[in-house]
């Protein structure tokens, strides 16, 4: 039996293999005619899959009743908000190049992108507050911060859903499996 | 006594005329830093340098196209890399994804190919390609080619000019508009399995675009015939629009009277307007228009009134609303 520290380090580098092979398409120039955007599309649908892995955790652990799953719900959620940060960078500053102005008037005037910044914006404190420290500092309140992953869930399926031209298949592939986390929240507990 | 000026056409922008100097980077400068970060992480990884660059990269480019005139209307801008033009498209009937294009498009027979021109003209009737192209020189024509994502590319297209090709059909006095289709076979356009769109691909242009010199029916690019994923054999090319208005593969063309129906407009008419000229000032409701990203490029660049086609365009619109009539 491994043990739950080695199991968290090895779910922790699978969670960074898509990072690393994207890293690697960079470096030997495979990342297609529009490397910008191929870069921003791969961060913000990793970020939202690791998201989603890690609201599954507590289901699976009322279903299951195995306790030991707890730490992954962390593991996955930094994991997301890892690749968040990489997404909201990479527009920021390659997408954009710190066009400030154009980069204000995107938040605040395109739906979609307001749906995304919301989602990363609730992210951020969750991440910050991911430590031991603030567990115990903040108490009962922390479970109720950290009930935002579903809000931030939600503002990402919304911000993917309104980004895409006509074909929003991928889209609600997000929105039915966030809708099935959402429902099994709502089954009493044993 | 003659002094001879040898004028820039409006459409032979050079890169100082649309940037005033180097505030954009080269996606091979982009590179460049790969590589130099790549030498710093000292991690070999440099070697496989074509590491899957695209689908086509490997695939046999299509024949040659000899014997072309040379057009005074092309730009002298740097041209796209035919790997990225022949990589990065939006065709839906082979699905959304912009690599599917490249990676399906082979299951389309584009010979034998006809086209059929009917409604408001005198002499209508089925034509095969090659008998519609037969009279006519092929010409090169280096157009900007400007996509509502907010992207561009600069193609060497090989076409004839479609005011060539329209009167041969006779039109009569009700033709108003051309409207264009594109095949609809789900055999060999897979990605018309799903209602991405309502099939077929529908297009149109009024009659004075139609009629407009820089509007051309393309058959090829880059010296070659055209691949199938950029709308072989036959697409049409209407430079100061969103790309999405120069459909592919043609197969029908009729002239009709009133405004015909085109697909994105079907799709999102809020979105997708029937004229939909580049226009920087108007933005798409969920995105800008102002800039975009020539492909090659690192920074955005300002997009230009009409995809910089102003001085020979505008004035097929004057006196209109273009923010109503987007």
């Amino acid at each position: 039996m491994i043990d739950k520290r080695s199991q968290q380090l090895a779910a922790a580098a699978l969670g960074l293999l898509p990072a690393t092979f994207l890293l690697f398409r960079f470096l030997t120039d495979s990342l297609g005619a529009n490397p910008i955007e191929e870069i921003t599309h791969e961060t913000g649908e990793w970020a939202l899959r690791l998201l989603l892995l890690s609201l599954s955790i507590t289901p699976l652990r009322r279903i299951t009743g195995r306790n030991s799953l707890v730490p992954f719900r962390r593991t996955f959620g930094l994991l997301s908000f890892f690749y968040a940060l990489l997404h909201f960078s990479t527009w920021l500053g390659l997408d954009h190049f710190f066009d400030w102005q154009g980069i204000i008037e995107d938040i605040f005037e395109r739906p979609y992108i307001t749906a995304g910044f919301t989602a990363f914006a609730s992210l951020t404190p969750l991440a910050i507050t991911s430590t031991r420290g603030w567990i115990r500092r903040l108490g009962k309140k922390w479970t109720h911060l950290h009930r935002l992953a579903y809000f931030a869930a939600i503002a990402a399926v919304v911000h993917f859903w309104w980004l895409v031209k006509s074909d929003v298949t991928e889209p609600r592939y997000y929105a039915a499996a966030l809708g099935v986390l959402l429902a099994a929240r709502l089954v009493p507990r044993r | 006594m003659a002094v001879l000026i040898r004028s820039k056409t409006p459409a032979d922008l050079s890169e100082r005329d649309v940037t005033n100097e180097k505030h954009y980077w080269h996606r091979r400068d982009f590179i460049k830093i790969a590589g130099a970060s790549a030498a710093l992480v000292g991690s070999g990884l440099i070697g496989c340098e074509n590491g899957g660059e695209s689908a086509q990269a490997s695939a046999e480019p299509p024949a040659a196209v000899t014997g072309l005139t040379k057009s005074p209307l092309s730009t002298a801008e740097d041209q796209t890399d035919y790997a990225d033009a022949t990589s990065y498209n939006n065709f839906y009937e082979f699905g959304t994804d912009k690599s599917d294009p490249a990676r399906y498009a082979h299951s389309l027979v584009t010979d034998p190919w006809t086209i059929e021109i009917g409604g408001a003209v005198n002499k209508p009737g089925k034509i095969a390609l090659e008998d519609l192209l037969a009279q006519h020189s092929l010409e090169e024509r280096i157009y900007r080619l400007r996509c509502v994502e907010a992207w561009s590319m600069v193609i060497p297209w090989i076409g004839i000019p479609l005011a060539s090709v329209l009167p041969r059909f006779e039109p009569t006095g009700n033709a108003k508009y051309v409207a264009f289709k594109t095949l609809h076979d789900p055999k060999q356009m897979p990605g018309q399995n799903r209602r991405a769109l309502q099939w077929p691909y529908r297009e149109g242009l009024r009659m004075d675009e139609a009629m407009h010199p820089l509007t051309i029916l393309a058959t090829g690019m880059y010296g070659r015939e055209m691949p199938n994923q950029n709308g072989a054999p036959l697409r049409l090319v209407v430079p100061w629009k969103y790309g999405f208005k120069s459909i592919k593969s043609i197969v029908s063309i009729d002239l009709v009277a009133n405004q015909p129906d085109t697909s994105w407009n079907m799709q999102a008419a809020r979105e997708y307007g029937f004229y939909s000229n580049v226009n920087p000032e108007v933005d798409h409701p969920r995105w800008s228009q102002a800039k975009e990203r020539r492909i090659g490029e690192f920074r955005r660049r300002k997009t230009l009134p009409f995809n910089g086609y102003g001085e020979q365009v505008a004035s097929l619109y004057s006196g209109m609303d273009l923010k109503k009539h987007f």
